[in-house]
């Protein structure tokens, strides 16, 4: 029997801890993303927010001294089951980073067709279609359209933001992941990509890390706030936002510390 | 300071002017046609020029670079994406002892144990020394060419869900390409002008050959026979063989540079 379509996008870590070499910089996390949501990650720098967002689709055990304790569960399965290849895992679960990473030897039709290749099995017609698909998704197509031949560094800062995010849609993954997204743009580009957040949840699970308290805000439907790697609390947005229910909750939002 | 500096760097400018234009005042009028396609004439007559000379440094540096490229470029690449280990370490070491090595030092291996066992001079134990001293060199600048790829663009690759091996191929391997093109040409023109390693190898050859399992002629080994010869005619050729080699030289430098500058000038 094939799971209900909200199961499958399922996002969940438990207990998770993640170490660089002996020091535990995200510790002891338990904490649910449902399917078809925006969860906004918030807390000072330094707190383990991007660690703990690379924790999810692997990405941390790449680090120099990364490792990991605890699971997470896509879909009801254990990301870090030994039967599991991180590789392919990956294609599941899309990542975007702070600063735009165009890979910058490619077209900018190349650059969103990578993961497509990089898959394979697909004809050439399969791949124009998704191609453009996933620009649409991440309102670059009017932009770009006539010159998909032209290298990807053409593009300004937000056009080649929403074109990794392109890139990552494309492989039609079940969870985005965005690393503070919208750090290294204007507010007309902050708004096109906070946009994209409300209307790609309807077919993704989206977890977005961000500094911005409003936007976190604007954007997520639960949020989670992260210090000193712990998880301190995780509720429904505007709740947290207007009675967190600990203290050091309430002194972030309030703008005590952080 | 800045004037000693200035002086220093003055003087390194003109012994470079000098040698060219010594070389071109004293090879520059033999450089007629039959210079680079006749073959030399018996020794005393006038006439004859260095065709197998420079078919020799073509097929000799070119089959080095054949072996040596690959070898240098895929050594690289390990270094910098693989190489933070103490294989990594060893290697690099190796590398780096090895690019200091006296190129006669390699010549007498390759002497040992290619000629010997074969029992005849060849090109192609002349090539393999040629490749031996291009390899660390190689090595060393590729991987510092992949090492200037920003990190940003690996995890982007390995979040895409590129394997290992095709991250550091298809995107980063790619993103360093320029550079290592240049330093590729470098290293041909460090070696297009080896002569010690040859001398016990190619041997060297006044007559035309083709086959790289026989003895050949190069440029560098051309400037040697002819211009320690006793002929005045020989002297003359031997400027000239110079001069060509000179320019070989120089023009693989300005290709090198330029395929650089073409480079940043993309990444911007
Ligand atoms: N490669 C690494 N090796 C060792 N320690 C690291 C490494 N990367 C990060 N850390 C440490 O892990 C902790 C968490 O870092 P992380 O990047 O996850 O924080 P963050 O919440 O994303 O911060 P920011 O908001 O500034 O991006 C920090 O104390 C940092 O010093
Ligand atoms: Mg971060």
């Amino acid at each position: 029997m094939a799971p209900p379509a909200d199961a499958r996008l399922q996002l969940e870590a438990v207990r998770l801890t993640a170490l660089y070499g002996r020091r535990a910089v995200v510790k002891d996390v338990s904490i649910l993303f449902p399917a078809h949501s925006v969860t906004a990650v918030i807390g000072p720098s330094g707190c383990g927010k991007s660690t703990f967002l690379r924790c999810l689709n692997r990405m941390h055990e790449l680090s120099e001294g990364g490792w990991v304790t605890g699971t997470v569960l896509l879909d009801g399965a254990d990301v870090y089951d030994a039967g599991v290849d991180p590789v392919q895992l990956r294609r599941r679960i899309g990542m975007v980073f702070q600063r735009p990473t165009p890979f910058p030897t490619m077209t900018i039709y190349d650059n969103v067709a990578a993961g497509l290749r990089v898959n394979g099995g697909r004809s050439r017609g399969e791949v124009d279609a998704a191609v453009e698909q996933a620009l649409r998704r991440a309102a670059l197509w009017d932009e770009v359209k006539d010159r998909l031949k032209k290298s990807a560094l053409d593009l300004s800062g937000g056009q080649q933001q929403r074109l990794c995010i392109a890139r990552a849609l494309a492989p039609e993954p079940e969870v985005l992941l965005l690393d503070e997204p919208t750090a290294s743009l204007d507010p007309a580009g902050t708004q096109r990509i906070e946009e994209l957040c409300h209307e790609l949840k309807h077919r993704y699970t989206i977890v977005i890390v961000t500094h911005n308290l409003q936007q976190a805000g604007r954007v997520s439907d639960y949020t989670a706030f992260f210090y000193l790697g712990d998880l301190v609390e995780v509720g429904r947005t505007e709740e947290l936002f207007t009675k967190p229910a600990q203290e050091q909750t309430e002194a972030y939002i309030t703008g005590r510390f952080g | 300071m800045t004037t000693l500096v200035g002086v220093l760097s003055f003087v390194a400018v003109l012994a470079l002017a000098v040698i060219l234009g010594y070389l071109v005042v004293k090879g520059a009028s033999s450089l007629d046609w039959n210079f680079f396609v006749k073959n030399p004439v018996p020794a005393g007559q006038a006439g004859g020029g260095v065709a197998n000379a420079i078919v020799g440094t073509v097929i000799i540096v070119g089959v080095a670079a054949l072996i040596g490229l690959p070898i240098g470029i895929g050594t690289g690449l390990y270094l910098a994406e693989y190489g933070s280990g103490r294989f990594g370490w060893i290697v690099r070491f190796v590398a780096d002892v090895l690019n200091g090595t006296p190129s006669i030092v390699v010549g007498i291996f390759a002497w040992t144990w290619l000629v010997r066992p074969m029992g005849h001079f060849s090109a192609l134990a002349g090539s393999v020394a040629l490749a031996v001293l291009m390899v660390p060199m190689i090595a060393r600048t590729t991987e510092e060419m992949v090492r200037l790829v920003p990190h940003s663009l690996r995890e982007a690759a390995l979040a895409l869900g590129y394997p290992r091996w095709r991250t550091s191929l298809r995107i980063v391997a790619r993103t360093a390409l320029a550079g290592i093109l240049t330093s590729c040409l470098v290293g041909i023109a460090r070696i297009a002008g080896e002569t010690a390693p040859l001398l016990f190898t190619a041997l060297g050859n006044l007559n035309f050959s083709s086959s790289i399992l026989q003895p050949m002629q190069t440029l560098s080994l051309q400037v040697f026979t002819y211009g320690t010869g006793p002929f005045d005619e020989w002297h003359r050729l031997a400027w000239a063989a110079a001069l060509v080699l000179m320019g070989l030289v120089l023009l693989l430098s300005l290709t090198a540079r330029w395929a650089l500058r073409s480079r940043h000038g993309a990444a911007r």
